[in-house]
C-alpha cells in the first residue's frame, strides 16, 4: 500500500511529477506543431493536480484505465519519457513499438491498462479489472480516468450499477475540464454529476483538481476504504484544459473565451499553487525549484532527441500481435 | 460411446475447465440459478457458487466490457451472450476494447475472454432473436471465431476457447441444443484452424458451418443416390480458418459450394468462396457458389422464416446443376 503523502519527499515528488507532465505536453505539443509528430494528440496541461494527485495514492498493483487525453496519467503512473516520446512518433522502442500512439499510450509494468480512444470507452475495462480483483482475492484498486464528457455515455451507467451492487474496488475519476470536446458540458449534461453516482448509492466527492495534496489526501482515503471492501467510489475533479480539444483546436473562441483561459492560468494553475506553498513551507527554495526545472526539462529535450533518432518498427511487425500466442 | 447433448457437452466443457482453472468465472444474464433461458448452464452455479457463476443486471455493454477489464487483468471469463443478436449492443467492448489490446498494446495486454453466444433462425424468433451475426466478429481482426456443428465440437472448441489467449466468440445454433452426439468421457480439446472432413467424396465439396453441416449432409445423402459423391467439410473455426483443407478438397473435386447461415451479401461464404477463387482457380470446373440467409431481416411467420435459410433440397438442386456444367456461365 502508498505510504500517505506528508512528509518533504513525497511533495517534492509531486511536484516533480506534476512538472515532468507539463514539460512531456508542451514538448510533445512543439513536436505536433513542427509536423514532426503524426496522428492528432490531446494535451494534458492544465489538469497535472489530478493524475498526480490520484496516481501517487496508488502503488504499482493498482491499476489504472486512461483516456485518449493520457500522456498525464502515463507520467503520473510512472512511465519514462524516453519511450513515451518513441511511441508519439511511432518508434519500435515505444511502449507500444509503436502500435498505439498518443491515444493509445500505456506503460503496463506499472498498472496502466493503456488510453482508450473512444470516450468512456474504459469504464467497463476498470469495473472489470475491480471485478477479478475482487473474485481472485487481490486487494488491488482500480482508478478509471474519464472526462466530464464521457459522462453522456451509458456504459457509465452500467457498470456503475453493477459496481455498486458487487462493492467492488474501483474509483471512477471524472476530470470535470467543463468541455466535451468542443461544446460547454453544462449544455448538453443535465443536473449534477456526482448526482448521478450518488442515485447508484456510490459515496461521491467533488475536488478542487487543481490542488494536488487535496486530490491526493481524498485518494489516499478513498483508496484504504476500496481495499477494505467499502467500495465502489466516484470523485468529481474539477480542473481545466489549456489547450484545446486536441491540439489542432486552435481558434476556439467560438466555445471558450480567452479571458477565461487566461483567468485559469494566472490564478489557478496547479504547478504555479504547489510550488509557492513548497517555497512558503520551506521545502524547497526558488533556486531548487529552478533547477528541478532545468533537469526534467533537459531529460525532456534528450528524450525527444533520442525519439527523432529512434528507428521505426520494421515492415514485418505490421501483423505481429493481432492474435496473442 | 456415450451420446450427448449440445446443451450438455457445453455444461460439461465449462465445468470441466472451472475444476482445472480457478480463474474462469462466468458472467452474463441469468446464468446463474436459472441456467440460461436454454438451461445450458443448469447447475454449474450448485458447484462454483455465486462467485464464479454470476447473474448480471441487463446490461451487455457493462458485462462485456467487464470481461474485458478482467481478462485483461489475469482472468479467464466466459462471457454468456443471451442471444447472438445483442451483438450488435456490445461491439464496442468487443471490437474496440477485447479485439484491439494486444495489437495496440505492442503485444503487452492479452484478453483471455470468451463469449459464447448464438445464431440460427427457424425457431419462430422474428428478427431480432434469429441473426446468425459471425460474419461481423469474423471481419475484425485480434477475434477468433468457433461454430460448433454437434455436442462432440461444442465440447471441443469451448475447452480451447477457454485456453485460448485472445478473446474467441463461439456460436451455438439454437436449434441443436437439445442435438445428442456421441462424446467421449476422457478430456479432449479441438485445436482452432482445424477443418474436419465430415464425410468424403470425389465429385463436389460441400463447405458448411454450424447446423449447416447437417443441411450439406443430408443433401450428401440425397446426391448419392443421384450418383453424385459429395465430399462435406466443417472448417470448425471461420477465424483462424484452415484454407488448406478447403483447398485440397477442391482441388480433388473440383466444384464447391459454401453454405452458411448468415446473410448471404459480404458474408462468410463470399469470404470462402472468394479464397478458393484465388487460390485454387485452375482447378475449378464450376464457379463457387455461396448459400447464405436470403438478405432480409428474419421474418417471424413460419411459412417465410423456412424460405430465407438454405435448406437441404436447395443445396442439392445446385449441386446436381454444378455437376452437370449447366452453372458455368449462369449470368
Amino acid at each position: 500500500m502508498a505510504k500517505a503523502k506528508t512528509n518533504t519527499e513525497d511533495y517534492l515528488r509531486m511536484y516533480r511529477q506534476m512538472v515532468r507532465i507539463r514539460t512531456f505536453e508542451d514538448n510533445a505539443n512543439q513536436l505536433y506543431l513542427s509536423a514532426k509528430m503524426p496522428g492528432l494528440t490531446h494535451m494534458y496541461s492544465g489538469e497535472e493536480a489530478v493524475a498526480v494527485g490520484i496516481c501517487e495514492a496508488l502503488t504499482d498493483d493498482d491499476r489504472i484505465t486512461s483516456t485518449h487525453r493520457g500522456h498525464g496519467h502515463c507520467v503520473a503512473k510512472g512511465a519514462e519519457f524516453k519511450e513515451m516520446f518513441c511511441e508519439l512518433l511511432g518508434k519500435a522502442e515505444g511502449y507500444c513499438r509503436g502500435k498505439g500512439g498518443s491515444m493509445h499510450i500505456a506503460d503496463q509494468s506499472h498498472g496502466n491498462l493503456g488510453a482508450n480512444a473512444i470516450v468512456g470507452g474504459s469504464m467497463g475495462i476498470a469495473t472489470g479489472s475491480a471485478l477479478r480483483a475482487k473474485l481472485m482475492g487481490k486487494d488491488d484498486v482500480t482508478v478509471c480516468f474519464f472526462g466530464d464528457g464521457a459522462t453522456a455515455q451509458g456504459l457509465m451507467y452500467e457498470v456503475m450499477n453493477m459496481a455498486a451492487l458487487w462493492n467492488l474496488p474501483v474509483i471512477y475519476a471524472c476530470e470535470n475540464n467543463g468541455y466535451s470536446e468542443y461544446t460547454k458540458t453544462e449544455e448538453i449534461a443535465a443536473g449534477s454529476i456526482t448526482a448521478r453516482a450518488e442515485a447508484f448509492g456510490i459515496e461521491a466527492h467533488t475536488v478542487d483538481g487543481q490542488d494536488v495534496l487535496a486530490v491526493n489526501e481524498l485518494t489516499q482515503k478513498l483508496v484504504a476504504r476500496a481495499r477494505k471492501g467499502e467500495g465502489p467510489f466516484f470523485m468529481e475533479l474539477m480542473t481545466y484544459r489549456y489547450h484545446g480539444h486536441h491540439v489542432g483546436d486552435i481558434n476556439r473562441e467560438y466555445y471558450r473565451s480567452k479571458d477565461e483561459e487566461k483567468d485559469w492560468k494566472d490564478n489557478r494553475d496547479p504547478i504555479i499553487r504547489f510550488r509557492a506553498f513548497l517555497v512558503s513551507e520551506g521545502i524547497a527554495t526558488e533556486a531548487e525549484i529552478e533547477a528541478m526545472n532545468a533537469e526534467i526539462e533537459k531529460n525532456a529535450t534528450e528524450a525527444v532527441a533520442y525519439a527523432e533518432q529512434a528507428p521505426y518498427p520494421p515492415a514485418n511487425e505490421v501483423d505481429m500481435h493481432v492474435y496473442a500466442d | 460411446m456415450r451420446e450427448i447433448t449440445l446443451s450438455q457437452a457445453v455444461n460439461e466443457a465449462l465445468a470441466e475447465e472451472m475444476r482445472r482453472d480457478p480463474s474462469v468465472f462466468i458472467l452474463g444474464e441469468d446464468v446463474a440459478e436459472a441456467g440460461t433461458p436454454f438451461k445450458v448452464l443448469s447447475g454449474l452455479v450448485e458447484e462454483f457458487g455465486t462467485d464464479r457463476v454470476i447473474d448480471t443486471p441487463i446490461s451487455e455493454p457493462g458485462f462485456v466490457g467487464m470481461a474485458v477489464g478482467a481478462a485483461m487483468t489475469g482472468a479467464r471469463p466466459v462471457v454468456d451472450l443471451m442471444f447472438g443478436d445483442f451483438i450488435y449492443l456490445v461491439m464496442d467492448q468487443l471490437c474496440n476494447q477485447a479485439a484491439k489490446q494486444h495489437y495496440m498494446s505492442g503485444g503487452k495486454l492479452t484478453v483471455p475472454m470468451v463469449l459464447r453466444t448464438n445464431l440460427g433462425a427457424t425457431r419462430r424468433s422474428a428478427a431480432q432473436h434469429s441473426q446468425s451475426l459471425q460474419a461481423l466478429v469474423a471481419h475484425i481482426p485480434g477475434l477468433k471465431v468457433a461454430l460448433p456443428s454437434s455436442a462432440y465440437e461444442a465440447k471441443g472448441l469451448m475447452k480451447t476457447a477457454i485456453r485460448d489467449n485472445n478473446p474467441v466468440v463461439i456460436f451455438e445454433d439454437k436449434l441443436m441444443y437439445q442435438d445428442k452426439a456421441p462424446v467421449p468421457e476422457e478430456e479432449y480439446l479441438i485445436p482452432f484452424g482445424e477443418a474436419h472432413t465430415k464425410r468424403e467424396g470425389s465429385d463436389i465439396t460441400l463447405i458448411a458451418t454450424s447446423s449447416m453441416v447437417q443441411v450439406a449432409e443430408k443433401a450428401a445423402e440425397m446426391l448419392a443416390g443421384d450418383g453424385i459423391d459429395a465430399e462435406v467439410i466443417d472448417p470448425r473455426t471461420i477465424v483462424p480458418l484452415d484454407e488448406a483443407t478447403l483447398l485440397d478438397s477442391v482441388k480433388k473435386t473440383s466444384r464447391a459450394i459454401v453454405i452458411d447461415e448468415g446473410h448471404q451479401s459480404y458474408g462468410v461464404t463470399a469470404e470462402i468462396a472468394s479464397r478458393l477463387n484465388e487460390k485454387a482457380f485452375y482447378h475449378l470446373d464450376a464457379p463457387v457458389l455461396r448459400m447464405g440467409a436470403m438478405d432480409v431481416p428474419v421474418p417471424f411467420s413460419p411459412a417465410l422464416e423456412d424460405l430465407t435459410v438454405p435448406t437441404p433440397e436447395g443445396v442439392v438442386e445446385n449441386a446436381r446443376k454444378l455437376c452437370a456444367g449447366e452453372m458455368i456461365h449462369a449470368a
